[in-house]
C-alpha cells in the first residue's frame, strides 16, 4: 500500500520542521517528504491512495511514556487490546506500559507476554517498562539484563515509590550496564499516608487526610541527588507541585541527566475537583492548587517539563463507586491527553510545535526509541493527523477504553486526532469515508 | 419558614435562614419530650432507617427517640449486623435498603463523604449522622440550639473550640454553623491537631488554651482519642491533660458567664477535668436533651410534616 498524505501542516520538532508538506509512504516506511506548493506531478500518483490533509496537522505518531495497560492480571479494567485501541483513538502510536501488573513485569516471561499481546492487537506499539525492584517490593533489584533482552525500555516501580535510598542508588548504578533510564514515582510514603488528596484548604474542609507537596518534593530531591552521584538518566514521573518544577529546573541547570513529565490533569484541574467527594478526582499524585497548576504550565512553557504523559490508569466502577477513602487512585487519559494538551495551545500557553514535541520528541528521546518521534525518509510511517480546531464534547460512553473513569466527561474541547497510522497501517480513522485501507 | 431540602449532608451550604428554621422548629418540638405521653402522630407511616457503620450510642439513640416521638417507624442497622461484614459494598447495601422504601436513611460512617455517595445513588432523604472527619451537622445544630437557649443569641458570641480539631467532624460542622450564624470562632490545641489551612475557614488559632478560654463566651471541648498517640500527634495522655486539658485553674481566667460544652463521650481527666465537667457552667446534658429536639425538627422538616398535625 502506498499513501500520499497531502498538503498537511507537518510539525516535526526533532527536525525543526513546521511546513506544508506532502508525505509519501510505501511499505510501512516514509519514502519522501516534499514541501508544497512547488509542483506536483514529479511522481506518478496513480498508485498512491491520497489522504487529503489540507488544513490539518500531521506530526510524528504520539508516544505515551506512562500508561497502565493492566494486563496481565487486571483484565476487567483494561487489556492490551482495549488499551492500545484507546491509544490509537487518542492519536498515540506507541505507549510505554508500567510494570504494576499481576504478575509484576519484573521478568522476561511477563515482558514477552505483553509484547505478544501487543503484536496480536496490531494497534499501537507497546514498550514495556520493567520493575526496578523484584515484585515492586522495594527490597531487591529485579533482573535488568534479562528484562532488557526481553524488550523493556526503562525501569520503574511506578505506583510504589522506592523508599529505600540504598536500593534506589543501586538500581541507578546497575541500570547503566544496560542503558536503561529510571522512571521515578516520587513519593515519601511515611509523609503521604494515609492521605487521599492534596493537603490544603480543601482537604481541611472535606475532612480528608491530606498529602503534602513535600511528600513529592522530598523524594524528587533525593532522586536528583542520587542522579548526581550516579549520572544515570532519571525521568521523574507525573510531577504535580510548584516545588517539584523548581527542583527539576535547578537540576537541569546543573546539567544533570534529569527529565520530567506531567499529566494533563495536573495542568487542567485543581484540588477543588474533589469537592463533593468525587472519586474521579482521586489520583496519585493528587490534584494540587491553582498555584501549582500555574507553575506546571510555566514549567511546560519554559521546557523544564519536556513530556506530557497520560498516566492512563483504568479503574472499574468497583474501585470508584465507593467511599472516597476506599476508592482507587487514577483516571484514564489516552483519549483526552491530546485534546487537553491542545487546550494549552488554544490558551496561548504553548505553541503547537511545543505541545507536539512533548508528546513525540520528548518521550522518544527519554526512552531511546530510534526512528520514533520524528518524520524522516526511510523511517517508520508512524504518524498522527490532528484537526486542531475540531470541537467536541468528551463523552465517557464513547471511550473505547474498557474503563470510564474520567473527570473530563462533559467538557467541550477543541482539537483531536482524526487519523492514526502505525507503520503505514491506518489504525484509527475519523476522516472516512475517503480514507480506507 | 424556609426549608426545602431533601438531604442534610452537612452544615456547609445551609443558609442562616435555614438554620434558624431548624432551631425554631426544634424549640417548638422540644416540649413534646416533657409531656406525659411523649408522642405525636406527625410522621405516622414514615420509615426511618438508622444505618450506623461506626459505633455510636448517643447519636443513634437520639435519632431513634426523635423518630419515635414523631410516630415514625424506625429500624437500626449497625456495621456488624449488616451485610457489610459479608463484603457487600456500601452502595449495594443502600440500594437494598432503598428497595424497601424507607423515607429517611440516617447514616453514620467512618469515612468522609459516605452520605454524599448514598445521596447520589439512592432516593430516600439522607441525614449525615457523622462522616469520618468531615461533618456532624446534627451535633452542630444541637450545639447552636443550646447556645441560643443559654445565651439568648449566637451572633457576635466568641466561641473557643479546644482539642483535636484536625480529626473532629464536630469542630468542622460547628465552625461552619457558627460562622454562618455570625459568631466568632477560635480553635485551640496542640499544633499537631490543628489542621493545615484552618485559617481559610476564617477562625483564630492558638496553641495556648488559656488564651482561648479567657477570650471565650462559649467553650467547646473535644474528645481526644487514644489512638492519636500512635500517630505521633502527642506524647502521652498525661502531658496532653496537663497542657491542653481544661482544669479549674484554667477556668479561673474564664469569663464569669462562660458555658462549657462537650459532644461526648467525655474522657474524664483527659481533655476535661471532672470538676469542670460537673461544674455550674457545664451544659453538657442540655446538649443531649436538645439533640432529640433538633433531630425531631430535621425529620419533620425533611419529611415535610404538616404543622397542623403537630398541634395535638
Amino acid at each position: 500500500m502506498k499513501w500520499l498524505i497531502r498538503g498537511g501542516r507537518v510539525i516535526d520538532s526533532q527536525n525543526q520542521v513546521d511546513d506544508l508538506m506532502d508525505i509519501y509512504i510505501h511499505q510501512g516506511r516514509i519514502m519522501d517528504l516534499q514541501p508544497v506548493p512547488p509542483k506536483r506531478g514529479t511522481k506518478s500518483l496513480s498508485d498512491y491512495r491520497v489522504i487529503p490533509a489540507e488544513g490539518l496537522v500531521v506530526c510524528p505518531g504520539l508516544i505515551d511514556i506512562h500508561t497502565h495497560l493492566r494486563e496481565p492480571g487486571f483484565e476487567y479494567k483494561e487489556t492490551i487490546l482495549t488499551g492500545t485501541r484507546a491509544a490509537v483513538t487518542g492519536g498515540f502510536t506507541a505507549v510505554a506500559c508500567m510494570a504494576n501488573t499481576l504478575p509484576v513485569n519484573d521478568n522476561q516471561s511477563v515482558t514477552e507476554y505483553i509484547l505478544n499481546k501487543a503484536k496480536e492487537a496490531r494497534l499501537a506499539k507497546v514498550f514495556p517498562v520493567g520493575a526496578i525492584s523484584a515484585g515492586l517490593k522495594g527490597e531487591a533489584l529485579a533482573e535488568y539484563g534479562e528484562l532488557k533482552t526481553a524488550g523493556v525500555v526503562a525501569l520503574s516501580d511506578d505506583g510504589n515509590p522506592v523508599m529505600n535510598s540504598q536500593l534506589m542508588r543501586r538500581a541507578m548504578e546497575y541500570a547503566q550496564a544496560f542503558d536503561l533510564p529510571i522512571i521515578a514515582h516520587c513519593e515519601d510514603l511515611t509523609l503521604s499516608r494515609p492521605g487521599v488528596m492534596n493537603e490544603g484548604p480543601t482537604s481541611t474542609r472535606l475532612g480528608l487526610h491530606g498529602i503534602p507537596s513535600a511528600a513529592e518534593e522530598i523524594m524528587i530531591y533525593r532522586d536528583i541527588q542520587l542522579c548526581q552521584m550516579t549520572q544515570t538518566p532519571l525521568h521523574i514521573a507525573h510531577i504535580s507541585t510548584a516545588g517539584s518544577v523548581q527542583l527539576i529546573r535547578e537540576a537541569k541547570k546543573k546539567g544533570l541527566p534529569v527529565s520530567a513529565e506531567t499529566a494533563p490533569h495536573h495542568f487542567s484541574l485543581t484540588e477543588e475537583a474533589v469537592i463533593g467527594f468525587d472519586t474521579l478526582a482521586k489520583m496519585n499524585p493528587p490534584l494540587r492548587t491553582k498555584n501549582d497548576l500555574q507553575a506546571i504550565q510555566k514549567g511546560l512553557k519554559d521546557g523544564t517539563i519536556e513530556v506530557i504523559a497520560s498516566d492512563h490508569a483504568p479503574q472499574s466502577a468497583l474501585e470508584k463507586e465507593v467511599e472516597f477513602d476506599q476508592a482507587a487512585m487514577g483516571i484514564i487519559g489516552l483519549e483526552t491527553t491530546l485534546p487537553l494538551t491542545l487546550n494549552l495551545v488554544h490558551r496561548g500557553i504553548l505553541t503547537l510545535p511545543q505541545a507536539i514535541a512533548k508528546l513525540t520528541q520528548g518521550p522518544a528521546r527519554i526512552l531511546n526509541l530510534p526512528g520514533l518521534g520524528r518524520l524522516e525518509p526511510s523511517g517508520p510511517a508512524d504518524l498522527t493527523i490532528i484537526d486542531p480546531d475540531l470541537e467536541f464534547q468528551v463523552d465517557i460512553r464513547s471511550f473505547v477504553s474498557k474503563s470510564k473513569n474520567s473527570p473530563f466527561h462533559g467538557w467541550t474541547l477543541k482539537g483531536k486526532a482524526v487519523l492514526t497510522m502505525v507503520e503505514g497501517r491506518v489504525v484509527f480513522n475519523q476522516m472516512a469515508p475517503m480514507v480506507e485501507e | 419558614m424556609n426549608f426545602d431540602r431533601h438531604h442534610l449532608l452537612g452544615m456547609e451550604g445551609l443558609t442562616r435562614e435555614e438554620i434558624e428554621t431548624i432551631l425554631t422548629t426544634a424549640e417548638s418540638l422540644k416540649e413534646i419530650s416533657f409531656r406525659d405521653i411523649k408522642k405525636v402522630p406527625t410522621l405516622r407511616g414514615k420509615t426511618v432507617v438508622n444505618f450506623f457503620h461506626e459505633p455510636s450510642t448517643r447519636t443513634r439513640t437520639s435519632f431513634e427517640i426523635a423518630a419515635k416521638r414523631l410516630s415514625a417507624d424506625t429500624v437500626s442497622l449497625s456495621a456488624n449486623t449488616s451485610s457489610l461484614v459479608k463484603g457487600e459494598t456500601l452502595v449495594d447495601t443502600a440500594r437494598n435498603l432503598e428497595a424497601m422504601n424507607p423515607d429517611v436513611i440516617v447514616i453514620r460512617h467512618s469515612m468522609a463523604g459516605a452520605p454524599h455517595l448514598l445521596s447520589r445513588m439512592t432516593k430516600p432523604s439522607i441525614i449525615n449522622a457523622g462522616d469520618g472527619m468531615h461533618e456532624h451537622p446534627t451535633q452542630a445544630l444541637l450545639d447552636l440550639l443550646t447556645i441560643r437557649e443559654k445565651k439568648g443569641r449566637i451572633e457576635g458570641l466568641q466561641v473557643a473550640i479546644i482539642g483535636d480539631i484536625a480529626h473532629s467532624r464536630v469542630a468542622r460542622s460547628n465552625i461552619i454553623g457558627l460562622k454562618t450564624m455570625g459568631a466568632e470562632v477560635m480553635v485551640a490545641g496542640p499544633p499537631t491537631m490543628i489542621p493545615p489551612f484552618i485559617e481559610s475557614l476564617d477562625v483564630g488559632v492558638t496553641s495556648r488554651i488559656q488564651e482561648a478560654v479567657a477570650w471565650a463566651d462559649v467553650i467547646m471541648m473535644l474528645r481526644v482519642q487514644l489512638e492519636r498517640q500512635q500517630q505521633m500527634l502527642f506524647p502521652s495522655l498525661r502531658e496532653y491533660s496537663r497542657f491542653f486539658g481544661l482544669n479549674l485553674e484554667t477556668m479561673n481566667k474564664a469569663k464569669r458567664d462562660v458555658i462549657i460544652m462537650h459532644p461526648g463521650p467525655i474522657n474524664r481527666g483527659v481533655e476535661i477535668h471532672p470538676e469542670v465537667a460537673d461544674g455550674p457552667y457545664s451544659v453538657i446534658l442540655d446538649q443531649v436533651t436538645n439533640g432529640v429536639a433538633v433531630r425531631m425538627a430535621l425529620l419533620y422538616l425533611l419529611l415535610g410534616g404538616k404543622k397542623s398535625e403537630m398541634a395535638d
